[in-house]
Protein backbone atom coordinates (compact mmCIF):
# COMPACT_ATOMS: atom_id res chain seq x y z
CA UNK A 1 0.00 0.00 0.00
CA UNK A 2 1.30 3.43 -0.89
CA UNK A 3 0.03 6.05 1.55
CA UNK A 4 -1.48 9.22 0.12
CA UNK A 5 0.56 12.42 0.42
CA UNK A 6 -0.17 14.68 3.38
CA UNK A 7 -0.34 18.44 3.50
CA UNK A 8 1.36 20.38 6.27
CA UNK A 9 0.97 24.14 6.53
CA UNK A 10 3.23 26.65 8.29
CA UNK A 11 0.97 28.89 10.37
CA UNK A 12 3.58 31.00 12.15
CA UNK A 13 7.33 31.49 11.82
CA UNK A 14 7.89 33.40 15.06
CA UNK A 15 6.01 34.28 18.23
CA UNK A 16 4.58 37.53 16.95
CA UNK A 17 3.70 36.36 13.45
CA UNK A 18 0.51 37.37 11.61
CA UNK A 19 -2.57 35.27 12.38
CA UNK A 20 -4.68 35.61 9.19
CA UNK A 21 -2.36 33.55 6.95
CA UNK A 22 -2.87 30.53 9.21
CA UNK A 23 -6.65 30.85 8.96
CA UNK A 24 -6.34 31.21 5.20
CA UNK A 25 -4.31 27.97 5.10
CA UNK A 26 -6.85 26.11 7.23
CA UNK A 27 -9.83 27.32 5.21
CA UNK A 28 -8.35 27.06 1.71
CA UNK A 29 -5.14 25.02 1.95
CA UNK A 30 -6.71 21.55 2.14
CA UNK A 31 -4.37 20.82 5.07
CA UNK A 32 -3.95 17.75 7.20
CA UNK A 33 -1.67 19.48 9.72
CA UNK A 34 -0.96 23.09 10.71
CA UNK A 35 2.23 24.03 12.57
CA UNK A 36 2.82 27.18 14.62
CA UNK A 37 6.52 27.78 15.32
CA UNK A 38 6.57 30.40 18.08
CA UNK A 39 9.71 29.93 20.15
CA UNK A 40 12.84 32.00 19.62
CA UNK A 41 16.09 31.23 21.44
CA UNK A 42 15.43 33.29 24.52
CA UNK A 43 11.59 33.23 24.53
CA UNK A 44 11.56 30.19 26.78
CA UNK A 45 13.80 31.87 29.35
CA UNK A 46 11.40 34.80 29.57
CA UNK A 47 8.49 32.33 29.77
CA UNK A 48 10.19 30.49 32.63
CA UNK A 49 10.32 33.75 34.59
CA UNK A 50 6.62 34.34 33.87
CA UNK A 51 5.82 30.87 35.16
CA UNK A 52 7.64 31.62 38.40
CA UNK A 53 5.26 34.50 39.05
CA UNK A 54 2.18 32.65 37.69
CA UNK A 55 2.18 28.82 37.85
CA UNK A 56 -0.58 28.72 35.21
CA UNK A 57 1.38 30.97 32.85
CA UNK A 58 4.69 30.60 31.07
CA UNK A 59 3.36 29.75 27.63
CA UNK A 60 3.17 31.97 24.55
CA UNK A 61 0.72 34.80 25.34
CA UNK A 62 -0.56 34.75 21.74
CA UNK A 63 -1.34 31.00 21.79
CA UNK A 64 -4.95 31.41 22.91
CA UNK A 65 -5.61 34.13 20.33
CA UNK A 66 -4.22 31.91 17.56
CA UNK A 67 -6.32 28.98 18.77
CA UNK A 68 -9.47 31.09 19.08
CA UNK A 69 -9.07 32.12 15.44
CA UNK A 70 -8.24 28.76 13.84
CA UNK A 71 -9.76 26.05 16.05
CA UNK A 72 -13.33 26.07 14.70
CA UNK A 73 -12.24 25.81 11.07
CA UNK A 74 -9.44 23.36 11.90
CA UNK A 75 -11.76 21.04 13.79
CA UNK A 76 -14.45 21.21 11.12
CA UNK A 77 -11.92 20.16 8.49
CA UNK A 78 -9.98 17.67 10.57
CA UNK A 79 -6.78 19.77 10.52
CA UNK A 80 -4.55 18.79 13.43
CA UNK A 81 -2.34 21.46 15.02
CA UNK A 82 1.23 21.18 16.27
CA UNK A 83 2.93 24.08 18.08
CA UNK A 84 5.88 24.78 20.36
CA UNK A 85 3.94 27.67 21.95
CA UNK A 86 3.84 25.73 25.21
CA UNK A 87 7.20 27.38 25.94
CA UNK A 88 7.97 26.88 29.66
CA UNK A 89 4.57 25.34 30.48
CA UNK A 90 3.11 23.01 27.80
CA UNK A 91 0.75 21.33 30.30
CA UNK A 92 -0.58 24.69 31.47
CA UNK A 93 -1.03 25.68 27.84
CA UNK A 94 -2.94 22.47 27.11
CA UNK A 95 -5.34 23.13 30.00
CA UNK A 96 -5.82 26.73 28.85
CA UNK A 97 -6.59 25.60 25.29
CA UNK A 98 -9.02 23.00 26.66
CA UNK A 99 -10.84 25.70 28.62
CA UNK A 100 -10.94 27.91 25.54
CA UNK A 101 -12.29 25.02 23.43
CA UNK A 102 -15.07 24.37 25.94
CA UNK A 103 -15.99 28.07 25.89
CA UNK A 104 -16.18 27.89 22.10
CA UNK A 105 -18.39 24.81 22.12
CA UNK A 106 -15.64 22.49 20.91
CA UNK A 107 -16.21 19.85 23.59
CA UNK A 108 -14.10 16.73 23.42
CA UNK A 109 -11.13 18.38 21.69
CA UNK A 110 -8.08 16.28 22.52
CA UNK A 111 -4.93 18.21 23.38
CA UNK A 112 -1.52 16.73 24.14
CA UNK A 113 1.31 18.44 26.00
CA UNK A 114 4.85 17.24 25.30
CA UNK A 115 7.23 17.77 28.22
CA UNK A 116 10.69 16.60 29.16
CA UNK A 117 12.64 19.38 27.42
CA UNK A 118 13.10 21.22 30.73
CA UNK A 119 16.49 20.00 31.96
CA UNK A 120 17.18 22.80 34.43
CA UNK A 121 17.73 20.33 37.28
CA UNK A 122 20.29 18.43 35.20
CA UNK A 123 22.18 21.54 34.21
CA UNK A 124 22.12 23.39 37.54
CA UNK A 125 24.99 22.49 39.79
CA UNK A 126 26.86 20.60 37.09
CA UNK A 127 29.68 21.79 34.87
CA UNK A 128 28.58 21.37 31.27
CA UNK A 129 31.08 22.73 28.72
CA UNK A 130 29.53 25.49 26.61
CA UNK A 131 29.59 24.89 22.86
CA UNK A 132 29.28 28.48 21.65
CA UNK A 133 32.04 30.05 23.75
CA UNK A 134 34.79 29.07 26.20
CA UNK A 135 33.77 28.03 29.71
CA UNK A 136 31.13 25.87 31.34
CA UNK A 137 27.55 26.26 32.55
CA UNK A 138 28.94 26.82 36.06
CA UNK A 139 30.34 30.19 34.86
CA UNK A 140 26.79 31.46 34.26
CA UNK A 141 25.86 33.04 37.58
CA UNK A 142 22.09 33.22 37.42
CA UNK A 143 20.63 30.46 35.24
CA UNK A 144 16.85 30.78 34.78
CA UNK A 145 16.12 28.04 32.25
CA UNK A 146 17.67 25.09 30.46
CA UNK A 147 15.81 23.33 27.69
CA UNK A 148 16.88 20.46 25.46
CA UNK A 149 15.90 20.41 21.80
CA UNK A 150 13.63 17.35 21.58
CA UNK A 151 13.02 15.43 18.38
CA UNK A 152 9.93 14.40 16.41
CA UNK A 153 9.23 11.17 18.34
CA UNK A 154 7.01 12.51 21.12
CA UNK A 155 5.02 14.62 18.63
CA UNK A 156 4.35 11.57 16.45
CA UNK A 157 3.41 9.59 19.57
CA UNK A 158 0.98 12.28 20.71
CA UNK A 159 -0.69 12.27 17.30
CA UNK A 160 -0.88 8.46 17.43
CA UNK A 161 -2.69 8.80 20.75
CA UNK A 162 -5.36 10.83 18.98
CA UNK A 163 -4.32 14.38 19.87
CA UNK A 164 -5.92 17.03 17.67
CA UNK A 165 -3.64 19.71 19.12
CA UNK A 166 -0.06 18.97 20.20
CA UNK A 167 1.65 21.61 22.36
CA UNK A 168 5.36 21.34 23.06
CA UNK A 169 8.07 23.35 24.72
CA UNK A 170 11.52 23.32 23.13
CA UNK A 171 11.84 20.93 20.20
CA UNK A 172 13.99 21.33 17.11
CA UNK A 173 11.93 23.53 14.78
CA UNK A 174 11.97 21.01 11.87
CA UNK A 175 10.73 18.30 14.27
CA UNK A 176 7.39 20.14 14.51
CA UNK A 177 6.91 19.13 10.86
CA UNK A 178 8.74 15.80 10.89
CA UNK A 179 6.48 14.58 13.75
CA UNK A 180 3.30 14.63 11.64
CA UNK A 181 5.14 12.95 8.74
CA UNK A 182 6.43 10.16 10.97
CA UNK A 183 2.92 9.66 12.33
CA UNK A 184 1.17 9.72 8.95
CA UNK A 185 3.62 7.46 7.10
CA UNK A 186 4.65 5.18 9.96
CA UNK A 187 8.31 5.94 9.36
CA UNK A 188 11.06 4.70 11.62
CA UNK A 189 13.06 7.51 13.19
CA UNK A 190 16.09 5.26 12.70
CA UNK A 191 15.86 5.62 8.90
CA UNK A 192 18.40 8.44 8.79
CA UNK A 193 18.29 9.21 5.02
CA UNK A 194 14.48 9.43 5.14
CA UNK A 195 14.41 11.58 8.29
CA UNK A 196 17.17 13.72 6.76
CA UNK A 197 14.96 14.45 3.74
CA UNK A 198 11.97 15.11 6.02
CA UNK A 199 14.14 17.53 8.00
CA UNK A 200 14.81 19.46 4.79
CA UNK A 201 11.06 19.94 4.33
CA UNK A 202 10.57 20.93 7.96
CA UNK A 203 13.44 23.39 7.78
CA UNK A 204 12.00 25.00 4.63
CA UNK A 205 8.61 25.51 6.33
CA UNK A 206 9.65 26.52 9.84
CA UNK A 207 9.88 30.27 9.15
CA UNK A 208 6.50 30.32 7.40
CA UNK A 209 6.36 33.45 5.18
CA UNK A 210 10.12 33.52 4.70
CA UNK A 211 9.62 30.75 2.13
CA UNK A 212 6.90 32.53 0.18
CA UNK A 213 8.49 35.93 -0.33
CA UNK A 214 8.89 37.41 3.14
CA UNK A 215 12.42 38.64 4.02
CA UNK A 216 13.15 38.58 0.29
CA UNK A 217 11.91 41.67 -1.57
CA UNK A 218 14.46 44.19 -2.77
CA UNK A 219 13.08 46.96 -4.91
CA UNK A 220 14.42 46.76 -8.43
CA UNK A 221 16.14 43.43 -7.92
CA UNK A 222 13.57 41.07 -6.38
CA UNK A 223 9.90 41.97 -6.71
CA UNK A 224 7.33 40.32 -4.47
CA UNK A 225 3.64 41.19 -4.90
CA UNK A 226 1.19 41.51 -2.04
CA UNK A 227 3.46 41.38 1.01
CA UNK A 228 0.66 42.87 3.15
CA UNK A 229 -1.35 39.74 2.35
CA UNK A 230 1.61 37.34 2.35
CA UNK A 231 0.43 33.75 2.00
CA UNK A 232 2.18 31.17 4.19
CA UNK A 233 3.47 27.94 2.63
CA UNK A 234 2.35 24.34 2.78
CA UNK A 235 4.14 21.18 1.71
CA UNK A 236 2.43 18.23 0.10
CA UNK A 237 4.69 15.49 1.41
CA UNK A 238 4.94 12.04 -0.15
CA UNK A 239 5.85 8.84 1.65
CA UNK A 240 9.40 9.01 0.22
CA UNK A 241 9.93 12.42 1.88
CA UNK A 242 9.88 14.38 -1.33
CA UNK A 243 7.44 17.28 -1.41
CA UNK A 244 5.69 19.89 -3.48
CA UNK A 245 5.66 23.33 -1.88
CA UNK A 246 2.76 25.70 -2.48
CA UNK A 247 0.62 28.48 -1.09
CA UNK A 248 -3.08 29.33 -1.29
CA UNK A 249 -4.13 30.67 -4.71
CA UNK A 250 -4.71 34.42 -4.61
CA UNK A 251 -2.63 35.02 -1.49
CA UNK A 252 0.24 37.51 -1.59
CA UNK A 253 3.91 36.73 -1.91
CA UNK A 254 5.86 34.59 -4.34
CA UNK A 255 7.15 31.05 -3.97
CA UNK A 256 10.11 30.76 -6.33
CA UNK A 257 13.31 28.82 -6.86
CA UNK A 258 15.19 31.81 -5.47
CA UNK A 259 13.07 32.10 -2.32
CA UNK A 260 13.41 28.34 -1.71
CA UNK A 261 17.20 28.38 -2.08
CA UNK A 262 17.46 31.31 0.34
CA UNK A 263 15.34 29.58 2.95
CA UNK A 264 17.10 26.23 2.52
CA UNK A 265 20.37 27.83 3.64
CA UNK A 266 18.82 30.18 6.22
CA UNK A 267 20.64 29.80 9.54
CA UNK A 268 22.43 26.71 8.29
CA UNK A 269 26.12 26.46 9.21
CA UNK A 270 27.68 23.41 7.53
CA UNK A 271 25.10 22.39 4.88
CA UNK A 272 26.50 18.86 5.04
CA UNK A 273 25.89 18.48 8.76
CA UNK A 274 22.70 20.00 10.14
CA UNK A 275 22.49 18.35 13.56
CA UNK A 276 19.06 17.69 15.02
CA UNK A 277 17.87 15.36 17.79
CA UNK A 278 16.80 12.67 15.30
CA UNK A 279 19.38 12.95 12.54
CA UNK A 280 22.36 14.79 11.13
CA UNK A 281 20.84 16.08 7.91
CA UNK A 282 22.79 16.77 4.74
CA UNK A 283 21.35 19.52 2.52
CA UNK A 284 23.95 19.42 -0.24
CA UNK A 285 21.96 17.19 -2.59
CA UNK A 286 18.67 19.09 -2.24
CA UNK A 287 17.20 20.21 -5.57
CA UNK A 288 14.24 22.41 -6.47
CA UNK A 289 12.14 22.32 -9.64
CA UNK A 290 9.47 24.82 -10.67
CA UNK A 291 6.25 22.96 -11.51
CA UNK A 292 4.19 26.11 -12.08
CA UNK A 293 3.52 29.51 -10.54
CA UNK A 294 4.05 29.24 -6.76
CA UNK A 295 4.56 25.49 -7.01
CA UNK A 296 8.04 24.12 -6.35
CA UNK A 297 9.08 20.49 -6.05
CA UNK A 298 11.78 19.69 -3.52
CA UNK A 299 13.75 16.46 -3.64
CA UNK A 300 17.01 15.08 -2.36
CA UNK A 301 18.78 15.58 0.91
CA UNK A 302 20.25 12.90 3.07
CA UNK A 303 20.88 12.01 6.69
CA UNK A 304 23.28 10.26 8.99
CA UNK A 305 22.83 8.66 12.39
CA UNK A 306 21.59 11.03 15.10
CA UNK A 307 24.04 12.55 17.60
CA UNK A 308 24.34 10.97 21.07
CA UNK A 309 23.84 14.34 22.71
CA UNK A 310 21.06 16.91 22.59
CA UNK A 311 21.64 20.63 22.29
CA UNK A 312 20.51 22.57 25.35
CA UNK A 313 19.78 26.29 25.46
CA UNK A 314 20.56 27.83 28.83
CA UNK A 315 18.87 31.12 29.62
CA UNK A 316 20.59 33.28 32.20
CA UNK A 317 20.14 36.67 33.78
CA UNK A 318 22.88 38.90 32.36
CA UNK A 319 22.22 42.26 33.95
CA UNK A 320 20.79 45.28 32.14
CA UNK A 321 21.27 47.32 28.99
CA UNK A 322 20.70 51.05 29.19
CA UNK A 323 20.19 53.20 26.13
CA UNK A 324 19.46 56.75 25.07
CA UNK A 325 18.78 58.29 21.67
CA UNK A 326 18.48 61.84 20.32
CA UNK A 327 18.19 63.28 16.79
CA UNK A 328 19.99 66.13 15.03
CA UNK A 329 19.20 67.62 11.63
CA UNK A 330 20.35 70.24 9.17
CA UNK A 331 23.86 71.33 8.20
CA UNK A 332 26.41 70.09 10.72
CA UNK A 333 24.05 67.46 12.16
CA UNK A 334 26.78 64.82 12.24
CA UNK A 335 29.21 67.11 14.04
CA UNK A 336 26.64 68.05 16.69
CA UNK A 337 25.69 64.40 17.21
CA UNK A 338 29.35 63.47 17.70
CA UNK A 339 29.79 66.33 20.16
CA UNK A 340 26.71 65.09 22.02
CA UNK A 341 28.19 61.58 22.23
CA UNK A 342 31.43 62.92 23.67
CA UNK A 343 29.50 64.94 26.27
CA UNK A 344 27.48 61.92 27.39
CA UNK A 345 30.60 59.78 27.69
CA UNK A 346 32.40 62.46 29.72
CA UNK A 347 29.35 62.96 31.94
CA UNK A 348 29.09 59.24 32.74
CA UNK A 349 32.77 59.29 33.71
CA UNK A 350 32.32 62.40 35.90
CA UNK A 351 29.41 60.92 37.84
CA UNK A 352 31.20 57.56 38.09
CA UNK A 353 28.36 55.62 36.48
CA UNK A 354 29.09 51.88 36.83
CA UNK A 355 28.47 51.08 33.17
CA UNK A 356 30.64 49.02 30.83
CA UNK A 357 30.97 48.51 27.07
CA UNK A 358 29.66 52.02 26.46
CA UNK A 359 29.30 52.72 22.76
CA UNK A 360 27.93 55.57 20.67
CA UNK A 361 26.75 55.22 17.08
CA UNK A 362 24.89 57.46 14.67
CA UNK A 363 21.75 55.92 13.23
CA UNK A 364 21.80 56.78 9.53
CA UNK A 365 25.58 56.65 9.41
CA UNK A 366 27.33 53.85 11.28
CA UNK A 367 24.88 52.02 13.55
CA UNK A 368 24.29 48.92 11.43
CA UNK A 369 26.74 49.50 8.58
CA UNK A 370 29.82 47.32 8.91
CA UNK A 371 31.73 48.33 5.79
CA UNK A 372 33.37 51.16 7.70
CA UNK A 373 33.09 53.38 4.64
CA UNK A 374 32.32 57.09 5.09
CA UNK A 375 29.06 58.29 3.52
CA UNK A 376 29.24 59.91 0.08
CA UNK A 377 26.86 62.69 1.13
CA UNK A 378 26.55 64.36 4.53
CA UNK A 379 23.18 63.13 5.86
CA UNK A 380 20.42 65.69 6.50
CA UNK A 381 19.64 63.98 9.79
CA UNK A 382 21.21 61.51 12.16
CA UNK A 383 20.17 59.98 15.45
CA UNK A 384 22.68 59.42 18.21
CA UNK A 385 22.37 56.13 20.04
CA UNK A 386 24.34 55.63 23.25
CA UNK A 387 24.17 52.18 24.81
CA UNK A 388 25.98 50.31 27.57
CA UNK A 389 25.78 47.48 30.04
CA UNK A 390 25.24 47.61 33.81
CA UNK A 391 24.65 45.22 36.68
CA UNK A 392 21.58 47.06 37.95
CA UNK A 393 18.62 48.78 36.32
CA UNK A 394 19.43 51.96 38.27
CA UNK A 395 22.95 52.15 36.81
CA UNK A 396 21.72 51.34 33.31
CA UNK A 397 19.18 54.17 33.55
CA UNK A 398 21.97 56.73 33.93
CA UNK A 399 22.81 56.40 30.24
CA UNK A 400 19.37 57.45 29.01
CA UNK A 401 19.19 60.16 31.63
CA UNK A 402 22.43 61.76 30.43
CA UNK A 403 21.17 61.63 26.84
CA UNK A 404 17.92 63.34 27.83
CA UNK A 405 19.93 65.99 29.68
CA UNK A 406 21.39 66.97 26.30
CA UNK A 407 18.12 68.83 25.63
CA UNK A 408 19.24 71.76 27.79
CA UNK A 409 22.93 70.99 28.34
CA UNK A 410 24.12 69.71 24.95
CA UNK A 411 24.54 70.99 21.39
CA UNK A 412 21.76 73.03 19.81
CA UNK A 413 18.82 71.44 18.03
CA UNK A 414 18.68 68.04 19.69
CA UNK A 415 15.20 66.54 19.49
CA UNK A 416 13.17 63.44 20.18
CA UNK A 417 15.26 62.10 23.03
CA UNK A 418 14.30 58.69 24.37
CA UNK A 419 15.65 56.58 27.22
CA UNK A 420 15.28 52.87 27.84
CA UNK A 421 16.43 50.16 30.21
CA UNK A 422 15.91 46.47 29.60
CA UNK A 423 16.87 43.34 31.51
CA UNK A 424 19.07 40.97 29.52
CA UNK A 425 18.12 37.32 29.31
CA UNK A 426 21.06 35.85 27.49
CA UNK A 427 21.37 32.37 26.04
CA UNK A 428 24.32 29.98 26.05
CA UNK A 429 24.38 26.48 24.59
CA UNK A 430 25.64 23.15 25.86
CA UNK A 431 25.10 19.45 25.16
CA UNK A 432 23.75 16.73 27.40
CA UNK A 433 23.52 12.99 26.73
CA UNK A 434 20.25 12.21 24.93
CA UNK A 435 19.66 9.24 27.23
CA UNK A 436 19.25 11.62 30.20
CA UNK A 437 16.27 13.34 28.58
CA UNK A 438 12.87 11.65 28.99
CA UNK A 439 10.06 13.15 26.90
CA UNK A 440 6.54 12.62 28.24
CA UNK A 441 3.01 13.20 26.96
CA UNK A 442 0.04 14.52 28.95
CA UNK A 443 -3.40 14.26 27.33
CA UNK A 444 -6.13 16.77 28.18
CA UNK A 445 -9.68 16.74 26.84
CA UNK A 446 -11.91 19.75 26.48
CA UNK B 1 29.65 44.58 -12.08
CA UNK B 2 28.52 44.28 -8.45
CA UNK B 3 27.53 41.17 -6.53
CA UNK B 4 23.89 42.31 -6.40
CA UNK B 5 23.76 42.20 -10.21
CA UNK B 6 24.28 38.45 -10.31
CA UNK B 7 23.36 37.09 -6.89
CA UNK B 8 21.04 37.44 -3.93
CA UNK B 9 21.80 37.13 -0.25
CA UNK B 10 19.96 36.01 2.90
CA UNK B 11 21.31 36.54 6.41
CA UNK B 12 20.65 34.48 9.54
CA UNK B 13 22.08 34.14 13.03
CA UNK B 14 22.87 31.48 15.61
CA UNK B 15 24.18 32.61 18.96
CA UNK B 16 27.26 34.74 18.33
CA UNK B 17 27.66 33.85 14.67
CA UNK B 18 26.26 35.39 11.55
CA UNK B 19 25.47 33.29 8.52
CA UNK B 20 24.63 34.36 5.00
CA UNK B 21 24.03 32.62 1.72
CA UNK B 22 25.12 34.10 -1.60
CA UNK B 23 23.05 32.60 -4.43
CA UNK B 24 23.48 33.11 -8.17
CA UNK B 25 20.31 34.30 -9.95
CA UNK B 26 21.60 32.36 -12.95
CA UNK B 27 23.46 29.16 -12.03
CA UNK B 28 25.83 29.94 -14.93
CA UNK B 29 27.26 32.73 -12.78
CA UNK B 30 28.24 30.35 -9.99
CA UNK B 31 31.92 30.17 -11.08
CA UNK B 32 32.05 33.98 -10.81
CA UNK B 33 30.82 33.75 -7.21
CA UNK B 34 33.34 31.05 -6.46
CA UNK B 35 36.15 33.26 -7.74
CA UNK B 36 35.07 36.66 -6.46
CA UNK B 37 33.19 36.04 -3.22
CA UNK B 38 35.99 34.67 -1.07
CA UNK B 39 36.43 34.86 2.67
CA UNK B 40 39.23 37.47 2.44
CA UNK B 41 37.23 39.65 0.04
CA UNK B 42 34.08 39.41 2.20
CA UNK B 43 36.00 40.35 5.33
CA UNK B 44 37.75 43.20 3.54
CA UNK B 45 34.39 44.52 2.32
CA UNK B 46 32.91 44.31 5.83
CA UNK B 47 35.95 46.03 7.31
CA UNK B 48 34.04 47.32 10.32
CA UNK B 49 33.05 43.82 11.42
CA UNK B 50 35.04 41.92 14.01
CA UNK B 51 35.07 38.18 13.35
CA UNK B 52 36.76 35.32 15.21
CA UNK B 53 36.68 32.89 12.33
CA UNK B 54 35.10 32.80 8.87
CA UNK B 55 34.22 29.74 6.81
CA UNK B 56 32.84 29.37 3.29
CA UNK B 57 30.84 26.34 2.16
CA UNK B 58 30.30 25.71 -1.56
CA UNK B 59 27.02 24.34 -2.91
CA UNK B 60 27.58 23.91 -6.65
CA UNK B 61 24.28 22.04 -7.11
CA UNK B 62 22.37 25.12 -5.91
CA UNK B 63 24.73 27.70 -7.41
CA UNK B 64 25.29 29.03 -3.92
CA UNK B 65 27.89 29.78 -1.27
CA UNK B 66 27.27 29.75 2.46
CA UNK B 67 29.30 31.91 4.82
CA UNK B 68 29.61 31.44 8.56
CA UNK B 69 31.18 34.31 10.51
CA UNK B 70 31.91 33.27 14.08
CA UNK B 71 31.95 35.94 16.75
CA UNK B 72 30.34 38.46 14.39
CA UNK B 73 27.40 39.40 16.63
CA UNK B 74 29.24 41.10 19.51
CA UNK B 75 28.52 38.39 22.06
CA UNK B 76 25.36 37.00 20.52
CA UNK B 77 21.86 38.14 19.69
CA UNK B 78 20.57 37.83 23.23
CA UNK B 79 23.20 40.03 24.90
CA UNK B 80 24.49 42.23 22.09
CA UNK B 81 24.49 46.00 22.45
CA UNK B 82 24.20 46.45 18.69
CA UNK B 83 21.15 48.15 17.18
CA UNK B 84 20.73 45.23 14.77
CA UNK B 85 21.56 42.50 17.25
CA UNK B 86 20.65 39.74 14.78
CA UNK B 87 22.86 41.22 12.07
CA UNK B 88 19.91 40.94 9.67
CA UNK B 89 21.20 43.93 7.73
CA UNK B 90 24.66 42.46 7.30
CA UNK B 91 24.31 40.36 4.14
CA UNK B 92 22.71 43.21 2.20
CA UNK B 93 25.91 45.22 2.67
CA UNK B 94 27.68 42.69 0.48
CA UNK B 95 25.56 43.52 -2.55
CA UNK B 96 28.02 46.19 -3.72
CA UNK B 97 31.02 43.89 -3.55
CA UNK B 98 32.75 44.40 -6.91
CA UNK B 99 32.76 41.35 -9.19
CA UNK B 100 35.76 41.44 -11.48
CA UNK B 101 35.91 38.83 -14.20
CA UNK B 102 39.69 38.99 -14.03
CA UNK B 103 39.39 37.06 -10.75
CA UNK B 104 39.85 33.35 -11.33
CA UNK B 105 38.82 30.45 -9.18
CA UNK B 106 42.44 29.34 -9.05
CA UNK B 107 43.36 32.69 -7.48
CA UNK B 108 40.72 32.22 -4.83
CA UNK B 109 41.88 28.81 -3.72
Amino acid sequence: MRPEPIRIGAGAGFAGDRIEPALELVEQGDLDFLVFECLAERTIAAAQQLRQSDPHGGFDPLLLERMRRVLPAARARGVRIVTNAGAANPVGAAHAVAALARDMGLQGLRIAAVTGDDVLDLVRGAEHPLIDRPGTSADLARIVSANAYLGAGPIADALAQGAEVVITGRVGDPALFVGPMVHAFGWSLDDAPLIGRATVIGHLLECAGQLTGGYFADDGRKQVPGLARLGFPFAEVSADASAVLGKVAGSGGALTLASCKEQLLYEILDPGAYAQADVVADFRSVRFAELGPDRIAVSGGDGRQRPDALKVSIGYDDGFIGEGQISYAGPGAVGRARLAAAIVEERLAIIGAPVTELRSTLIGLDSVDRTGRPPEVDPREVRLRVVGRAATAEAAALIGREVEALYTNGPFGGGGATAAVRPVLAVASTLIPAAQVRPAITLVEA
Amino acid sequence: MLLGDIAHVRTGDKGDLSQFSVIAFDPADYPRLLAAVTVPRVLAHLAGLRVRQATRYALPGLGALNFVLEGALSGGVTRSLALDAHGKSLGAQLLDLPIDDALRVEDAE
